[in-house]
């Protein structure tokens, strides 16, 4: 029998005598105002005027006005990736919904805590097919970490604190309240978030001690360790990050990390293999191939990472901390699971080690030979004076920006890769990307998120050309609420990723990957009211990187880019992580069960 | 380089690339306790519909309407891997109390209710009767023509006593599919 601990009673649940009453949609920004929104985003439209009509004049929670829901969506997460707070969007009923899905699924996949307040038509109108009726929490069911329909305008404070409650703790992610316009005019008590908890719902956040003493007894007994991090580390808090660091330091582990969990370790540290996957470095994949104890923190084996899995690290033994119990044993069988938050297990492993005063394996040799895989240089590239290449264009942005107070988010394709590659990180929530539902579109509204939670630091999506044209229409949002966020396309011309696929495994035949009839984006910046700026000429990239960088306001940058290059070094499909593909494309790299995997 | 002191694992497992069609499908019966409230059956019937698992008998009840808990009872199958990610991806719902697996052959016991509808004359009918009290079904309505049998008993007992009514004259069959609980004196 497997049981969720009982979760214990409120300790008192301090409640008042006669509680407040007030309307619904009252409730709604009383409740959120509690739990201590301050920045929410969002798109009216009649199943929510009651709603909108409470957050008229009130100051305490700042509302941003996006121009499509989905950015609504994306610019929460993007909120929420940055502060580690849960992101909060508020959308009407029918297509208000319906455009939530895709971030709510983003959120889900990427473990995001969000709260999202969809309006419903009224309770009697519900299942008549009315206008801008949906089935909100019918679509949502399943992309959602759990959803409501708010019935009872007596329920409507608790659910939406419960709401809070199970984005935000376990593993986070994507709750959705969805609220009938009557709802939000009836009147209700208002119940304060103390005390809230669901007896069926108990994260279990403490590792078993026996787990971690078999995590110690591997760890020290290991002459070829990995420590395999993950978007946990992140969202397990700074404080994971900091022990992971530490750790780290008692133990001398080299760490690589899937590009969820990018930023918890320092980039420039000595033991820092780069990312591992697809488009990992070669000493990361290699290292993970050829280990005899990987120590997964919080990823979850996903296919970008493991490539080919019946050849994947098949040399050692897999310690996985998670707090969710589904990632474990679901793609790799693990030997020692441990179930907790990582910060939890992080610091429990740190104690044990101290308190056996155990003597460390000498890593010495296990290090030498990840040099060796580091002298390959996986990431050199042929450099050019003529055009720019996007390895050199991301490079660039790096150095000019990296001493600067600078969030990163992007879109979806090559660029993202090349930004993953190029771009480095010292601190967690420094980045945000959309990892495993891969979004195009996601980038610009992150920004946007990311930004109206930190006014004053740069903010830089970095773009495709055709990603950013799925959710362009939010550089608006950015000019109406003064926020500076800069957008800096790659552009290929190419949908590149679709393209560099097309190479390797369709002969050359670019089915609909050109873009065509692109917009001038200098010009499109100026029609929205933001800056402009084409560069083309590598000589002169650092000057305009510098233009966009103190430019006070949101910039468009057109960086026009080499136009075939190929995101190197590459698992191909269907690959183990020792068959990268360092040097150029031949087309014969993906035998023909690679070819029908995604 | 050392060669280091750890044994090595097993061979790494996984849900891609390798085939299931040598490793064995089990049919597992699993009780799952929630909270009774909008949806959770749909959450429940959706994942498995979503992440390809198997429904083959589903039954579900409030049991206690005092904590709003209803017991909902799947049989499923598939192979180790999957019936342990089933019951993992089951206890991530959030209204999803309890996973009990109660699996017939282990320490459980599964019944099952079926109405059969059977209409005949003569000997058949006669035949029809003898069969029922054999089975130990009630015959719960009655016409000249027609009886409707209630009989219980686990899956396989009433196959075998719908499949002997055939040639007597069936009509319809209603089951409620697989119940079940622990043997013993302890809860699940």
């Amino acid at each position: 029998m497997t049981t969720k601990t009982k979760a214990k009673p409120a300790a008192d649940a301090a409640e008042t005598s006669t509680p407040r009453m007030m309307t619904g949609a009252q409730i709604v920004v009383e409740a959120l105002r509690e739990q201590g929104v301050s920045v929410m985003f969002g798109y009216p439209g009649g199943a929510v005027l009651p709603i909108y009509d409470a957050l008229y004049g009130q100051d305490a929670i700042r509302h941003i006005l996006v121009r499509h829901e989905q950015g609504a969506g994306h610019a929460a997460e993007g909120y929420a990736r940055s502060t580690g707070k849960c992101g909060v969007a508020l959308v009407t009923s029918g297509p208000g919904a319906t455009n939530m899905v895709t971030p709510i699924t983003d959120a889900m996949m990427d473990s995001i805590p969000m709260v999202v307040i969809t309006g419903q038509v009224p309770t009697h109108l519900i299942g008549t097919d009315a206008f801008q009726e949906c089935d909100t929490t019918g679509i949502t069911r399943t992309c959602a970490k759990h959803n409501y329909l708010v019935t009872d305008v007596n329920q409507l404070a608790r659910t939406i604190h419960e709401a809070f409650y199970i984005a935000t703790t376990g593993r986070p992610g994507p709750v959705v309240i969805d609220i009938p316009k009557d709802i939000q005019f009836a009147t209700g008590p208002y119940v304060g978030k103390a005390g809230i908890l669901k007896p069926t719902y108990v994260p279990q956040t403490q590792p078993a001690p026996e787990a971690i003493k078999a995590v110690v007894d591997l760890m020290t007994k290991a002459w070829r360790p990995v420590f395999y991090t993950g978007g946990g580390v992140i969202n397990s808090g700074p404080r994971a990050a900091k022990l992971l660091r530490e750790l780290q330091a008692v133990t001398g582990i080299p760490v690589t990390s899937t590009l969820m969990g990018l930023g918890a370790f320092p980039a420039s540290h000595p033991d820092w293999l780069g990312m591992v996957g697809m488009h990992g470095s070669f000493e990361a994949n290699n290292a993970m191939h050829d280990c005899d104890l990987m120590i997964c923190v919080g990823a979850r084996f996903d296919d970008r990472v493991t490539g080919r899995v019946d050849a994947f690290s098949p040399k050692s033994r897999k310690v996985h901390i998670d707090i969710d119990a589904s990632s474990i044993n679901k793609i790799v069988r693990v030997d020692v699971p441990v179930l907790a938050d990582c910060a939890e297990a992080l610091e429990a492993i740190l104690k044990e080690l101290k308190a056996r005063k155990a003597k460390m394996p000498d890593l010495s040799a296990w290090k030498e030979q990840i040099d060796a895989w580091r002298a390959r240089r996986c990431f050199a590239y042929a450099g050019s004076r003529e055009v720019i290449k996007p390895q050199y264009a991301v490079e660039r942005l790096y150095e000019l920006t990296k001493d600067r107070n600078t969030y990163i988010t992007t879109e979806v394709g090559q660029h993202q890769m090349w930004a993953a590659q190029f771009y480095h990180f010292e601190e967690p929530n420094r980045w945000m990307t959309s990892g495993g539902l891969g979004t195009m579109g996601y980038g610009l509204p992150a920004a946007v998120g990311v930004q109206a939670a930190y006014p004053d630091a740069l903010v830089i999506d970095i773009a495709g050309e055709a990603s950013i044209q799925m959710m362009m229409q939010e550089l608006s949002t950015a000019v109406q609420h003064k926020l500076p966020v800069k957008v800096f396309i790659l552009n290929n011309e190419w949908m590149g990723m679709v393209r560099q696929w097309q190479e390797l495994l369709h002969g050359e035949r670019y089915s609909h990957s050109y873009s065509e009839s692109l917009p001038d984006f200098v010009k499109l910046a100026d029609a929205l009211g933001a800056h402009g700026i084409r560069c083309d000429d590598p000589a002169e990239l650092d000057a305009k990187i510098l233009e966009m960088v103190t430019h006070p306001g949101p910039v468009l940058f057109d960086c026009r880019v080499e136009r075939a290059e190929n995101c190197l070094p590459m698992i191909p499909s269907g690959s183990a992580h020792n068959q990268m593909i360092l040097g150029e494309i031949t087309g014969n790299e993906i035998g023909e069960a690679g070819r029908r995997l995604v | 380089m050392s060669d280091g002191t750890i044994p090595p694992g097993p061979a790494p497992k996984s849900a891609y690339f390798l085939s299931h069609e040598d490793e064995e499908v089990e049919r597992r019966t699993l009780a799952v306790i929630v909270d009774n409230e909008p949806g959770v059956l749909a959450r429940v019937v959706g994942l498995f519909s979503g992440r390809g698992y198997n429904i083959d008998s589903l039954t579900v009840a409030e049991v206690d309407a005092s904590q709003h808990r209803s017991r909902i009872t799947i049989v499923t199958q598939g192979t180790a891997h999957i019936l342990e990610q089933i019951e993992a991806q089951l206890l991530r719902l959030v209204p999803v109390a309890e996973v009990i697996d109660i699996t017939n052959s282990k320490r459980g016991i599964e019944r099952e209710l079926a109405l059969v509808k059977v209409a005949g004359t003569g000997e058949k009918r006669v035949e029809a009767l003898r069969i029922g009290e054999i089975f130990r079904a009630h015959v719960i309505d009655t016409t000249n023509e027609s009886f409707i049998f209630e009989v219980t008993g686990a899956s396989d007992k009433l196959t075998q006593f719908v499949d002997l009514m055939r040639p007597l004259g069936l009509v319809e069959v209603s089951r409620t599919g697989v119940l079940s609980i622990k043997r013993g004196k302890e809860k699940g």
